[in-house]
């Protein structure tokens, strides 16, 4: 934006116009590929670092790649689009599992960065006032981002055990909410245990982002609120909420795309085969890859969630930027 | 500057979105070599109750070895949560072990993507013959009619153990020979308040050797005599209920072991809450757990009546470790001396003293040292009443197809689900559906 208001003047100066023209031009283009020049180190360890795995995986999603084959790729047969009308035949059994899986990890996905960004945003509003303790319980508020997951989770899966876990011992023993001590860890609650989990883990993040953005809000603002009347809501409605629009939208999109790839977590607290009701895609792709050998459908399995995910984020992009334009304006 | 941004996170997103599934490596070309004679790597199983226990064991071994052959071995004891993985980027990207174990029952799953060196007789004759190890280990080599894929290290054998002071106090003479007689202590045992039997209800691995020994009871196969996966025939239906209504039905086994992975159901029998217990050579992590020897007897696993032997009198599987050697081995010839050292008497014996299990090798089976009462019911099961589970390519995926099975029909009784004759077949008939269509 800044370099248009830059050249504006020059295009306006009508000495010598013509003589000059051609040394501004190889100026302009010196200009314009020196940020090319450096981005080219980053550019190449991105080709070697993402781009040609994800070439070689999407090659593989072509080919009938089982264990009879892995030890030589090149010999695996090619199956055309064989593996992906095995992935979206939902009326067979793996077409079925995964589209049960993406189900699951939506619902999975909505919930959890809905939580982890209400409760982030709730804290770091909160945490504005300064008050004794604040930077104790701010410290305090990043432990779970800090921790290494295998860690966490593995804490976790002790606290949802169900003969001595935490949680039984307070939800039944302590407070007798529930008949009998629940399992956390198999059958229906295991997407509770999950999603509790994943909002652990990932809400100090919010919190951390938006309280960055709230930073960056002219303490005035307030102030002239204040003296016109708003109260705290109306405060937070008609002032934080639109002053914090460009922070939320990467980081709603950047705890989507983390949730909804999310591994780590499901699979310290469940294992290779995840219960039905938690069978989030990535392990579900996992398991339909390495426990079943067969590398083939669970790259076509990949590379379809991969559509999915650029399109979600292209719409998101589209539909967010268009709205701050007319916002702007 | 708006499609400079969307492409910027597009790229995000496509590296995020691949970063959990994408698989790099390459492909290997062929057959191995003797280029550096003086090294072998080895991956050993986790057999003993930690690693750390292993690499005490294994590693004065493998200064022997050095000492008689110059050959330096570099060890790493590989966590059997990790093992399969481990074993499959190896073959996929040709950088693996010289050396390593593998789990008998992935024999022919492994055999089938050609990454293990065939033992032919050529191959077999470097270690001293084929004939030196017993029947039932070599079964359990790879498929039938194939060169084996490894050769037999530890054999191992289910066994039931159980606490003898809480069958004391329950008034229980005799462990259970039949499967109504175990139901029956088990009700005695509950009276008593201490929980009849343990299981490790989502362990996928568990679940199958046990399922696989009551479809054998029942007179049932998981496969067809060509290799078809067979799971829903009214048998094996028959025979996985059995085996899930020791929770549902019978109630010895507590609702709580449904969740077990982690090998809680051995902690708790160690720990004197729980009367018995259906494991594989378990002395020597008892023993790392606290229980004397005195404190437990061993007795075969039940049957359904009469005394385990052959066909639907068999008991458990035959369970071990094997030894493979890596096709793409820059030390063809150092890995089958490593082999034979390995299968050779005298260290056949040290090892599996150490780690409780019975050696395959015909001569170290003799010795006095396996004589124990605990070793003669191991090593009366594996002669007599064992079975090797299928030798199929597909095995890897049955333990997972089925075992999720059985772990989810645990996970409906925990639920307080029925588990009836219907359920346990649509279990199973999804388990089939689940398997490489061929």
């Amino acid at each position: 934006m800044t370099t248009t208001t830059l050249k504006e003047p020059l295009r306006g100066s009508p000495a010598g116009a013509a003589t000059r023209e051609p040394r501004r031009r190889t100026g302009r283009i010196r200009r314009a590929g020196l940020p090319y020049l450096l981005l080219l180190p980053a550019l190449i360890l991105e080709l070697l670092v993402h781009l040609v795995p994800m070439v070689i995986g999407i090659v593989m999603s072509f080919k009938e790649l089982t264990q009879f084959y892995i030890r030589d790729w090149g010999t695996a047969p090619w199956t055309g689009l064989g593996n992906y009308k095995v992935s979206v035949d939902f009326d067979a059994p793996v077409g079925e599992a995964l589209l049960h899986s993406f189900f699951v990890t939506v619902a999975f996905t909505l919930l959890s960065v809905g939580l982890c960004w209400l409760i982030g945003t709730a804290a770091a509003i909160y945490m504005q006032d300064t008050f004794t303790g604040r930077g104790l319980l701010r410290a305090l508020f990043l432990v779970p981002y800090a921790l290494p997951v295998y860690a966490a989770v593995i804490t976790w899966v002790f606290m949802f055990q169900h003969d001595n876990g935490l949680v039984n011992h307070v939800l039944h023993d302590q407070l007798h909410l529930t008949d009998k001590p629940s399992f956390w860890l198999i059958g229906d609650n295991s997407f509770y245990a999950l999603l509790t989990v994943s909002v652990w883990k990932g809400w100090p993040f919010a919190f951390l982002i938006v309280m960055a953005g709230l930073q960056n809000i002219p303490g005035e603002l307030y102030e002239a609120a204040a003296l016109d009347g708003a109260g705290m809501w109306q405060q937070i409605r008609r002032i934080t909420l639109p002053s914090l629009r460009p922070v939320n939208q990467v980081l709603l999109l950047v705890l989507f795309l983390w949730t909804f790839n999310d591994f780590n977590t499901p699979y310290v607290l469940f294992g290779k085969s995840a219960p039905e009701a938690a069978d989030l895609i990535s392990v579900h792709i996992y398991q339909a890859s390495f426990v079943t050998w067969n590398f083939g459908t669970g790259s076509a399995m990949s590379v379809l969630l991969l559509l999915f995910l650029l399109v979600v984020t292209g719409v998101y992009l589209a539909l967010t930027s268009r709205g701050r334009r007319t916002g702007d304006v | 500057m708006r499609s400079i941004r969307a492409a910027a996170v597009g790229a995000v997103t496509v590296s995020l979105a691949l970063a959990a599934t994408a698989c790099g490596g390459g492909s290997s070309n062929g057959g191995g070599s003797n280029d550096s004679p003086k090294t072998l790597t080895y991956w050993a199983s986790n057999q003993g109750a930690s690693i750390a226990v292993d690499k005490k064991v294994l590693q004065p071994e493998l200064d022997k070895f050095e000492k008689q052959t110059g050959i330096k071995v570099k060890l790493e004891v590989v966590p059997w949560s990790d093992l399969l993985n481990r074993i499959l980027t190896a073959t996929t990207s040709g950088q693996g072990p010289d050396v390593l174990n593998i789990g008998n029952t992935w024999s022919a799953s492994l055999q089938a993507t050609g990454a293990l060196l065939p033992w032919d007789a050529k191959n077999f004759a470097k270690i001293g013959g084929k004939d030196r190890f017993v029947d039932s280990a070599l079964g359990s080599t790879g498929a039938a009619g194939k060169d084996p894929a490894a050769v037999p290290l530890y054999s191992m054998a289910y066994a039931l153990y159980y606490n003898k002071q809480i069958f004391a106090d329950a008034g229980i003479s005799k462990p259970p020979a039949t499967w109504d007689e175990l139901v029956a202590d088990g009700k005695k045992i509950s009276a008593k308040g201490k929980s009849p039997l343990g299981a490790e209800g989502s362990n996928l691995s568990e679940n199958i050797h046990h399922v696989f020994v009551f479809a054998k009871q029942h007179g049932g196969e998981f496969f067809t005599a060509d290799g078809k996966a067979d799971f829903t025939n009214a048998k094996v239906v028959d025979a996985v209920k059995q085996y899930v209504d020791l929770m549902a039905k019978d109630k010895v086994i507590p609702t709580g072991d449904a969740e077990y992975a982690q090998n809680q159901s051995v902690s708790d029998f160690a720990k004197g809450k729980q009367a018995m217990l259906l494991w594989q050579s378990a002395s020597a992590n008892l023993k790392s757990q606290g229980m004397s020897p005195d404190q437990y007897g061993i007795a075969p696993v039940p049957v359904q009546s009469g005394t385990p032997g052959t066909g639907t009198q068999v008991n458990s599987m035959v369970a071990g470790i094997n030894l493979a050697v890596f096709k793409n081995s820059h030390n063809l010839d150092g890995a089958a001396k490593f082999v034979k050292f390995m299968t050779s008497d005298a260290e056949q014996k040290i090892l599996n003293t150490a780690y409780s299990s019975i050696p395959p090798v015909r001569t170290a089976q003799t010795d006095a040292a396996f004589n124990s009462p605990a070793n003669a019911v191991l090593k009366d099961t594996l002669a007599k009443s064992a079975a090797a589970l299928p030798q199929v390519a597909d095995e890897s995926q049955f333990e997972t197809a089925v075992g999720t099975a059985v772990k989810n029909l645990f996970a409906d009784v925990a639920a307080g689900r029925a588990v009836t004759t219907a359920s346990v077949k649509a279990a199973l008939e999804k388990a089939q559906q689940q398997m490489p269509a061929k």
